[in-house]
């Protein structure tokens, strides 16, 4: 559990710390897209330029984000494997049946493996660098729009939170019933994998039973302090636009020309 | 006279529609704006019930309750919490907000206060509680006596007029409890907040101006702490009178009457007792 990345928030008082989380997750998803538009060795430097520049700003370690890669690696490696073996063209240089090995094979996955990482170290940069609840925040701000639609966004991003802030205290009941279990003489991680799994049921059930009395006291507390869900309501945390923001969705723009300029036509050259 | 705020006629309500007996049957009470009652009773007398059919998360079978001038039903509860708040015994389940701010602001939120009205609210509030230095923390970090705080904040920034507290002082230590009754002691004096407190702290209950007395389901008794508590010789008594009793049992000087803590400290200084 300790050793997931993604998803975790690293405090501190950088500039990415500090901006919004709006113009983070655009930014975010915008570099996804804009990853698609490189299709060189040089428009790809450009961007491992800038990624690895808006890591070293957001102040954590390098390591970290390896750490974040890691759980990944095998489906990064499958997928780089597939089109290494699969794409033909250029000059061939294994030819067995309908696997082939080519320069452009070997290219096209090598691009394919710095697509991969880029958008895991870009997207671990803003969860690293965003609290979850200005993350909820900013994706409630973003989906706006969508209420025209009738989507309950608000209603979305409230559970959104409410999850995020239950997190821990499940973490630390699990933690309780597991050691209540332990006093009784349960082993965990022992035995072949059926008495691993059935050692998990005693666990899972208080949890569960807890969960919903959680639930409903939750509840009843947020009634009696007013909470009607489909009611307009204000917010107390403000989200505020800096200079900074504009700029990183000034940065964006320019990265978008520079891969432009730098791309070439055609498919791979 | 002064103003009834809370007024409950008739009421009855069964969890298990086909069950006969009743959780809480015919209970009649009214209590006045400013006072503070204390509603006592064993497990299973109803006291949560009652607490819930307050506020209206449970919907009464029959009878009426009126909450400053407000005819409690389904229609009308959202108004009417905005002048009951309900402190709950365990606070942890009750927390929103990731830092205290947040959580003390939900009820605001849910109003849908302007912002700058909220932040003085919300400031107003944490300082009622003590907690000013503590807002951006989480509150499920804080102790169990913050934690209280927190939810009560949640509650006092909403500025009811009444005030329902059911349990909400069992779960801390004698120390936070203390401090927090004398917090709500000044709420209660200051800005005239009428406050239920339902409990089975007798040490807490000696302190209410009057107490209501709840026996499977039935208002038994209602009046002065003194007097429930000589004419009920069964309840376990506040410290004072069992100390009192415990007295009389040594020596037949001692008063035969209830007296409080601070009666009984008079008395004692004066007596030059010995033992």
């Amino acid at each position: 559990m300790n050793k997931l990345i993604l998803g975790r928030f690293f405090p501190g008082e950088s500039i990415l710390h500090q901006m919004d989380p709006r113009a983070k997750l655009l930014a975010g998803v915008y570099f996804i897209l804009v990853l698609f538009v490189a299709n060189n060795w040089q428009s790809y430097g450009l961007l491992w330029i800038f990624t690895l520049v808006v890591m070293y700003l957001s102040g954590v370690k390098f390591s970290v984000y390896i750490r974040g890669v890691r759980p990944l690696i095998w489906l990064i490696l499958f997928t780089v494997t597939l089109q290494i073996l699969f794409t033909s063209g250029g000059k061939i240089y294994l030819d067995v049946g309908p696997i082939t090995v080519s320069n452009f094979g070997i290219i096209s996955g090598i691009y394919i493996f710095c697509r991969f990482v880029m958008i895991i170290f870009i997207s671990t940069v803003v969860t690293l660098t965003t609290k979850p609840i200005d993350l909820t925040d900013g994706i409630n701000a973003l989906l706006k729009p969508l209420k025209r639609l009738k989507i309950p966004v608000d209603e979305i991003s409230l559970m959104l939170s409410i999850s995020l802030r239950f997190i821990p205290n499940l973490l630390d009941e699990t933690q309780k019933v597991m050691d209540a279990q332990r006093a009784r003489g349960t082993e965990f991680g022992e035995g072949n994998l059926l008495r691993q799994m059935k050692t998990l049921v005693p666990i899972f059930l208080p949890l569960f039973a807890s969960s919903l009395n959680r639930a409903e006291d939750m509840a009843n507390g947020m009634e009696t302090r007013g909470y009607q869900s489909g009611e307009k309501r204000s917010t107390f945390r403000q989200l505020a636009w800096k200079r900074k923001d504009t700029l990183c969705i000034g940065t964006m723009i320019i990265l978008t020309f520079g891969l432009i300029v730098l791309r070439t036509g055609g498919f791979i050259h | 006279m002064t103003a009834r705020v809370v007024e409950v006629s008739n009421l009855v309500f069964g969890y298990d529609k086909r069950d006969k007996e009743q959780t809480l049957t015919d209970i009649n009470f009214s209590v006045n704006k400013g006072e503070w009652v204390a509603v006592i009773g064993h497990n299973g007398s109803g006291k949560s019930t009652l607490a819930k059919l307050l506020v209206g998360l449970l919907e009464m079978d029959d009878g009426s309750i009126s909450i400053a001038g407000i005819n409690l039903n389904d229609n009308t509860k959202w108004e009417v919490r905005r002048h009951i708040g309900l402190v709950f015994q365990n606070p942890e389940n009750q927390f929103v907000g990731t830092t205290v701010q947040d959580d003390v602001a939900f009820g605001l939120e849910n109003i849908n206060m302007p912002y700058e009205e909220m932040n003085n609210r919300v400031e107003e509030a944490l300082k009622m509680v003590d907690l000013s230095e503590l807002r951006f923390h989480d509150p499920s970090r804080l102790s169990g006596g913050q934690k209280q705080r927190v939810a009560l904040a949640g509650i006092l920034a909403l500025r009811p007029s009444v005030l329902v507290l059911d349990e909400a002082l069992v779960m801390l230590d004698p120390g936070s409890r203390r401090e927090l009754l004398l917090t709500l002691k000044q709420l209660n004096k200051s800005s005239d907040m009428t406050i239920i407190s339902i409990t089975h702290d007798m040490d807490e209950a000696a302190e209410a101006d009057r107490i209501l007395l709840l026996e499977a389901g039935r208002l038994v008794d209602s009046g002065k702490p003194s007097d429930v508590f000589s004419k009920h010789q069964q309840l376990e008594p506040p410290f004072s009178e069992a100390l009192r009793r415990m007295l009389k049992r040594q020596k037949n000087t001692v008063p035969d009457t209830y007296m409080t803590e601070e009666e009984l400290v008079n008395w004692l200084c004066k007596s030059h007792l010995k033992m």
